[in-house]
């Protein structure tokens, strides 16, 4: 097995009185899709906010690439190669689609010494970008406000993976998809991950977890239940982690598993 | 990649072809172009005749316009950027008495004096926006409270100093100074000279300026209007910054996650506004030879109402610099309108109150169309 990218070790978050985190531990190999699990509120999102330098850990170690990781800003981590997409802020909608494509990264060139944002290869590069990922655009000037949840998604999966994301941290992607949005979603995620990026995929849904996860890791209540490998649990039993082993059991029996 | 692929690749069947119309519809600056043409319009008929249109009925009401254009510039920008800031009329009065007390009362180089008053206006430009983003507050209540201590420190500092609240004698302190005719001075005097020799100017016909164009040339303050227009249109639309500009008033939690430094972008807007307003100030100055402690009453408003009839959003986001500087324009051309058509000139409030509105209520559709929000 190749080295992880990133190793997380015994991470805890505080918020005052609030303990977000309390000694979680994970590590992602380039080129796998690994699941983080977990009940809402677990703590997912705090989580891979330390990851990408939103939060600083109140305790614990990161390694990135080997070496130990101080990132101070979301800026450095970005840099350094680790992309987010976040389940409630991805794009603006108020804004085109080329325009949020390369927002943080504008493309420019220098006019009489002067540099400009150059639209021409912003808008090019954009719609081939679409064009790969299957969404057709009406022009690179279309607002992101007129695009549907699982395209936005894509667009923000596409826009990491062109700036170079090593490792493709995506928080609950699917989490406000139907069907259809959510398979192409998936869909994009195993062509990312077959290109060689790690991919930290959080969910709270199982059936989404196993379409694509190599590993799959639970949170709970701020604490890790340990890490899976694919082929090593059931779904059954992945459900059950998730809900720290305690009323699913009897859920299980009065909705006929099919939770 | 051709430009043929591209267009192929625009085709899906459930999306409806947008038609041109629409297409140029969704534009921001669709209503104050209505608006313009609108007033235009208007005043060619019930004004053509009072001068209005003459060289030096246009240098009246373009002097008005670029007054108005210059705070709105400041104001579209930090709207753009999510922020408001109130503070601006306070500012311009207050820039105004630095200057003048420093220059007149103090007897300090008049370079000096403007070079201190931009520094001071810009630093509070920063004080606002590094309280808006440290305390979390609504831009809208910190400058409020700026509004307030400003246009008190200002009738403050000149009772205190001078026992009055407006200070004379700008001009004579700015006789030879090599900074002050930057912004009090006009330029193209030579062309006036030759429009009046071949006619299409009049000339005064008595007094000490007897055979001299009415109008000697064109201000600075408008020069000032054109330039920070293009700047700062250029700087919405084909910068890097115009980028973040936007993202940052967009959705300032989504800009952060991809790197927009959006607590520089805002402080930075904040202090552009200040620079703006003192940009207004030191022109005023210049041009009555005084500076007043109540000088720039509810600019900030007109500031505001400019760029939302130019098609921005309260909420920050989008708006249009060309749109700020057409809502000057209505407005210029509206104020001094009625006075050339010698309507009672309150009801330019009126006029006022009605038109944003109006511009309000077509932004809140255009913004629907955009997001596709019902
Ligand atoms: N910025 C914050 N300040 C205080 N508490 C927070 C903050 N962010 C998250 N929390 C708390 O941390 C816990 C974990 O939240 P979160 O990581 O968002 O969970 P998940 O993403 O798994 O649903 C919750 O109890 C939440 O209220
Ligand atoms: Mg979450």
């Amino acid at each position: 097995m190749t080295e992880p990218i990133i190793q997380m070790k015994d991470i805890e978050k505080h918020f005052g009185a609030v303990i977000a985190l309390a000694g979680v531990s994970m590590d992602v190999v380039p080129g796998e899709c690994h699941c983080l699990l977990g009940d809402n509120g677990a703590g997912k999102s705090t989580f891979i906010k330390t990851m990408s330098g939103v939060h600083k850990p109140t305790k614990g170690e990161i390694f990135f690439e080997g070496k130990p990781m101080n990132f101070d800003r979301p800026r450095d981590a970005i840099a350094a190669g680790i992309a987010t997409v976040y389940q409630d802020l991805a794009m603006i909608p108020l804004m085109s689609v080329s325009r949020n494509f390369f927002m943080g990264n504008e493309p420019t060139k220098k006019i009489a010494g002067l540099s400009f944002f150059d639209h021409k290869h912003a808008n090019d590069v954009t719609m081939e970008e679409m064009r790969k990922m299957g969404i057709n655009l009406r022009g690179p000037d279309q607002a992101v406000g007129t695009l549907s949840g699982g395209e936005r998604q894509t667009v923000a999966i596409a826009r990491a993976v062109h700036f170079g994301a090593k490792i493709l941290i995506l928080d609950e992607p699917t989490s406000a998809l139907g069907v259809r949005q959510t398979s192409n979603v998936l869909a994009t995620i195993d062509k990312v991950r077959s290109q060689g990026v790690a991919v930290v995929f959080i969910t709270h849904n199982v059936r989404h977890a196993l379409a694509v996860g190599d590993r799959f890791t639970v949170l709970d209540r701020g604490k890790t239940l340990g890490t899976a490998k694919r082929g090593e649990i059931t779904p059954e039993e992945l459900q059950d982690m998730m809900a720290g082993g305690r009323e699913l059991a009897t859920l299980e029996g009065s909705l006929g598993g099919t939770v | 990649m051709s430009d043929q692929s591209v267009s192929d690749i625009g085709r899906d069947e459930r999306i409806k072809e947008t038609s041109r119309l629409r297409k140029a519809l969704v534009r921001p600056e669709l209503g104050s172009i209505c608006g313009a043409i609108l007033v235009f319009v208007f005043f060619l008929l019930v004004a053509r005749d009072s001068g209005m249109f003459a060289v030096d009925g246009i240098m009246n009401w373009g002097v008005v316009t670029a007054q108005f254009a210059i705070i709105a510039v400041g104001a579209c920008l930090l709207m753009i950027s999510g922020e408001f800031d109130l503070s601006v009329g306070s500012m311009i009065g207050f820039s105004g008495i630095v200057i003048a007390l420093l220059s007149v009362t103090w007897g300090l180089p008049m370079w000096f004096a403007i070079l201190v008053a931009f520094a001071v206006a810009m630093s509070i430009g920063w004080l606002n926006g590094y309280l808006v983003i440290k305390t979390g507050l609504p831009s809208f209540i910190v400058t409020l409270a700026f509004l307030y201590i400003l246009r008190g420190l200002t009738i403050f500092i000149a009772i205190s100093t001078t026992n009055k609240t407006i200070i004379g004698g700008v001009r004579d302190a700015a006789e030879g100074d090599w900074l002050a005719p930057l912004f009090g001075g006009k330029v193209l005097k030579g062309l006036f000279v030759w429009l009046a020799d071949i006619g299409l100017v009049d000339t005064f016909v008595a007094g000490n300026l007897a055979g001299q164009p009415v109008v000697e040339g064109i201000p600075m303050l408008i020069v000032w209007a054109i330039a920070l227009i293009v700047f700062a249109h250029i700087l919405l639309t084909r910068t890097k910054f115009g980028n973040w500009i936007f993202a940052s008033g967009g959705d300032a939690q989504a800009a952060r996650y991809t790197g927009v430094p959006v607590n520089r972008v805002k402080i930075l807007m904040f202090i552009f506004t200040a620079f703006c307003a003192t940009v207004f100030a030191t022109c005023q100055v210049m041009e009555f030879g005084s500076a007043a402690a109540d000088r720039g009453l509810l600019k900030e408003f007109e500031a505001i109402i400019s760029v939302v009839i130019g098609g921005a959003l309260l909420t920050g986001g989008y708006g249009s610099v060309i749109g700020a500087a057409l809502g000057a324009l209505i407005f210029g051309v509206v104020q001094q309108g009625l006075f050339f058509a010698g309507v009672e000139s309150s009801l330019f409030r009126v006029f006022l109150g009605t038109i944003l509105l109006l511009a309000v209520i077509l932004n809140t559709y255009i913004r629907r169309m955009i997001t596709g929000e019902k």
